[in-house]
């Protein structure tokens, strides 16, 4: 469906744009310029097919994950399969967890295998896969609102260390959270890995049976979602500080069980003001919070 | 998937069932009272594409890009920023550098359900008294604020009409300002008062009469700048205007001339010598009254004063009305052919008029209050926010940030991207906004300096500078401004 994608470069000339029904790709290369050429290339002839290829097998990627089920065949939708198999057996999670990640994965891959550059990113609506070569960094401002400019932290990612993925979850987002976290945000090694990571992490931080929280059935607001009868956090009254520390206690166990088992590498939890930083101090892993001094102190 | 009142969008193979009020998975096409419309949450990025043409000319929007970056365009060096739907919370900010300093912009859409625009119509005709209700559709959607140096000052929208009244009121107001801020015409009246078509960058149209001028300046104004040109070529000269009527002989230009008294008696209130105010009332005929008849805003002239033969110019404060008068035996004004001396200054007068805008500023809030508690010092967060290390911008246009509380701003719509706006069924109006904040400014605040490398250790050869080809708008990276500065 070559015609229904938009492909194009921002203003700025430098980064790409790509968007096709609900995914929307901002990418960007640095190095030579006949390299990113291909790579931009590269990413513009993987996209135009990744949707409908999603689209053929999307009545399995939205039934929960199970590894004796039957498993898509597509590239992403395995992509995707891999970074939500880890919870499969504890909770409930289908691969549509993974889906910004997985298409930001694909894209970067079909980048790198074309052509050679220093570093470059794929964003998909703030779920990012990262490439870097030899001594190559990013830095990455986190926010949690738009409508509240602020960056509450930052998270340094450099070539010596694992980490490629970032993903951000929460209430707020896009998609439907069961909890409450304003913004999860998880480093990990892959893009994929991250964004079921974060959705985890934020369905964690949650304050179960609270009056002030406001949660309707998935399915009574998006007919086909994928989360089905669930209960989605749709408002978040004014909390406790004490409640909101029990909220970021019950993510926090949760990041650090992840972190253990190697499943993400950093991740930086914010709900109403503040914030924890679960696996940051690493050297060339940073994730900082600005009211942080609080969390580092 | 049966569900009684969702509908199923087809813009995408994703096939989303959308129930009313609610957006499909792209957040781009929603139900509306059963209706798919496009909403565009995601609107920033597809009109920054769609004006690229204009403001990166390389993009030629007609032809598919095929891939290839022209050589000259790919030397910007401001590489920082992606898009989100409003809240979705997500890290995407890549910093890169400009002129040694790191930059992060966070480019977004806003959802502004308590927005609205202010208008400035250019005209001197009455579009109804201050206070009065402005409809469209016939529903209320605003009320005339003033008139304030020529022109007519309205304000529609904001929360009250948006989402505090009717559900068809609320959602005629967000049509309406969706309309405006996009560009496009739209009609509206006001409570005893008159229709207006308005329409960003065009003259307004009051009562399917279009403005062509502003006037150069208040009757009096009007005597002053032009009396040495009537000097000798005409006896009397009377300014129509609704406010402050010019009278040549009384007005100090006049006498400092030695222009002769004509013993002339006006309508209305004298202010000082030659000024006069309420002539007539309000209304969309000469100078911004309802009179037709210049003459009948003038009382007889006396025998001890005035002279056969007394040669009179009435004009307006546009040029657009003027008539010639001479006294006949018995002292009454009969109309003659403009004197072509006299008609070389009612044309400068249309001169000096300059050209009558609609002129729409959107008002728009992004959030302003930090909540205080859980930072340290959320003062200097806050301010920091509103003040040192957040630009602001508007689809890339410059916006003036209202100071106080929240980070309220205005932004003129004809320097944003056409089409920048969208709605949400909510009502509420969609916009683009872009918050820019150097890295250095940003570390200031939180103090972690030692942690973060300057990118232009690790790529020296980055950092070239993109010009932007909207000249009349700073470059929303360039150098900081002082804030509230326009350009």
């Amino acid at each position: 469906m070559r015609n229904r994608a938009q492909i194009g470069l921002l203003p700025d000339g430098r980064r790409l744009y790509l968007h096709d029904g609900p995914i929307d790709l901002i990418i960007q290369a640095f190095g030579p310029a006949t390299q990113i050429q291909a790579a931009y290339r590269a990413a513009t002839q993987r996209f135009v097919t990744v949707l409908d290829e999603l689209c053929s097998e999307l009545t399995i990627l939205r039934q929960p994950f199970r590894g004796d089920g039957p498993q898509p065949t597509g590239v992403v939708a395995k992509r995707m399969a891999y970074a939500v198999a880890p919870y499969a057996s504890q909770t409930f999670i289908t691969p549509m967890a993974a889906v910004a990640g997985g298409v930001a994965e694909e894209i970067l891959e079909a980048m790198t295998s074309a052509a050679d550059f220093a570093r470059a990113y794929v964003n998909d609506g703030g779920d990012i896969a990262i490439h870097l070569g030899p001594g190559q960094q990013f830095i990455v401002g986190m926010v949690e609102r738009p409508d509240r400019p602020s960056l509450f932290g930052s998270a340094i990612l450099d070539a010596d260390q694992p980490a490629r993925g970032i993903a951000t979850s929460g209430w707020r987002g896009r998609s439907f959270s069961l909890g409450i976290a304003d913004a999860v945000t998880v480093l990990a090694d892959r893009a994929a890995m991250a964004d079921a990571a974060a959705t985890i992490i934020a369905n964690a931080v949650d304050l179960p049976g609270h009056q002030g929280i406001t949660r309707r059935r998935a399915c009574d607001l998006t007919p086909d979602s994928d989360l089905g009868h669930r209960l989605v956090t749709q408002g978040v009254g004014g909390l406790t500080a004490h409640e909101v520390a029990t909220a970021l206690d019950a993510g926090e166990i949760m990041a650090y069980s992840l972190l253990h088992a190697g499943l993400i590498r950093a991740a930086a939890l914010r709900l109403q003001d503040e914030t924890r930083v679960v696996g940051a101090g690493r050297e060339g892993l940073e994730i900082t919070s600005n009211s942080g001094s609080l969390v580092n102190a | 998937m049966p569900d009684d009142d969702a509908i199923r969008c087809d813009a995408c193979p994703v096939l989303c069932y959308i129930k009313p009020g609610r957006a499909g998975a792209c957040d781009r096409y929603a139900n509306h009272e059963g209706q798919l419309v496009r909403v565009d949450p995601h609107v920033v990025l597809d009109k920054a594409l769609s004006r690229g043409s204009s403001v990166v000319p390389f993009l030629d929007r007609e032809h598919e890009w095929d891939g290839n970056i022209v050589g000259s365009t790919f030397v910007t060096a401001i590489g920082a920023g992606t898009t989100y739907p409003d809240y979705k919370p997500a890290p995407f900010i890549i910093s890169s550098e400009v002129d040694g300093v790191d930059m992060v912009t966070v480019v977004t859409e806003g959802i502004f359900s308590y927005c609205g625009v202010k208008l400035k119509i250019d005209t001197d005709r009455y579009l109804g008294p201050e206070q009065n209700v402005v409809r469209a559709q016939g529903e209320p959607v605003g009320h005339v604020t003033t008139s304030e140096y020529g022109s007519q000052m309205l304000s529609l929208g904001g929360v009250r009409h948006l989402t505090g009244g009717s559900r068809k009121e609320g959602n005629v107001t967000c049509d309406t300002l969706l309309n405006l801020c996009n560009g496009k015409a739209v009609e509206l009246t006001v409570d005893e008062g008159a229709s207006v078509v308005v329409q960003a960058g065009q003259p307004p149209v009051v009562d399917d009469v279009r403005e062509e001028r502003m006037r150069v300046g208040c009757g009096s104004a009007t005597i002053g700048m032009f009396a040495k040109q009537w000097f000798g070529k005409v006896d009397e000269v009377v300014v129509v205007d609704d406010h402050i009527t010019g009278v040549l002989s009384e007005h100090q230009a006049g006498k400092l001339l030695g222009v002769l008294a004509t013993g002339i008696k006006m309508k209305g209130r004298r202010s000082t010598p030659g000024r006069y105010f309420q002539v007539a009332e309000p209304g969309t005929a000469w100078g911004g009254t309802n009179i037709e008849d210049p003459l009948s805003i003038l009382l007889p002239f006396s025998r001890k004063t005035a002279w056969a033969g007394l040669r009179l110019l009435m004009v307006s404060t546009t040029g657009e009305q003027h008539a010639y008068f001479e006294l006949d035996e018995q002292l009454k004004p009969v109309e003659k052919q403009l004197p072509d001396a006299l008609r070389e200054s009612v044309a400068r007068i249309k001169e000096n008029c300059e050209p009558a805008l609609c002129t729409v500023l959107f008002m728009g809030g992004a959030g302003g209050s930090l909540r205080a508690g859980v930072t340290e010092n959320p003062v200097r967060l806050t301010h920091s926010v509103r003040d040192a290390l957040t630009r602001v911008t508007c689809g890339g246009a410059p916006v003036y940030i209202w100071p106080g509380g929240g980070i309220t701003f205005m932004v003129d719509v004809s320097r944003m991207p056409e089409n920048a706006f969208g709605y949400v069924p909510t009502p509420a109006l969609v916009a683009p906004i872009e918050f820019t904040l150097k890295l250095d400014d940003y570390k200031g605040l939180g103090g972690y300096v030692d942690q973060v490398r300057p990118l232009a250790s690790i790529m020296p050869d980055e950092g070239r500078r993109h010009v932007s080809a909207r000249p009349e708008n700073p470059w929303p990276l360039g150098p900081a401004q002082p804030r509230g500065s326009d350009s």
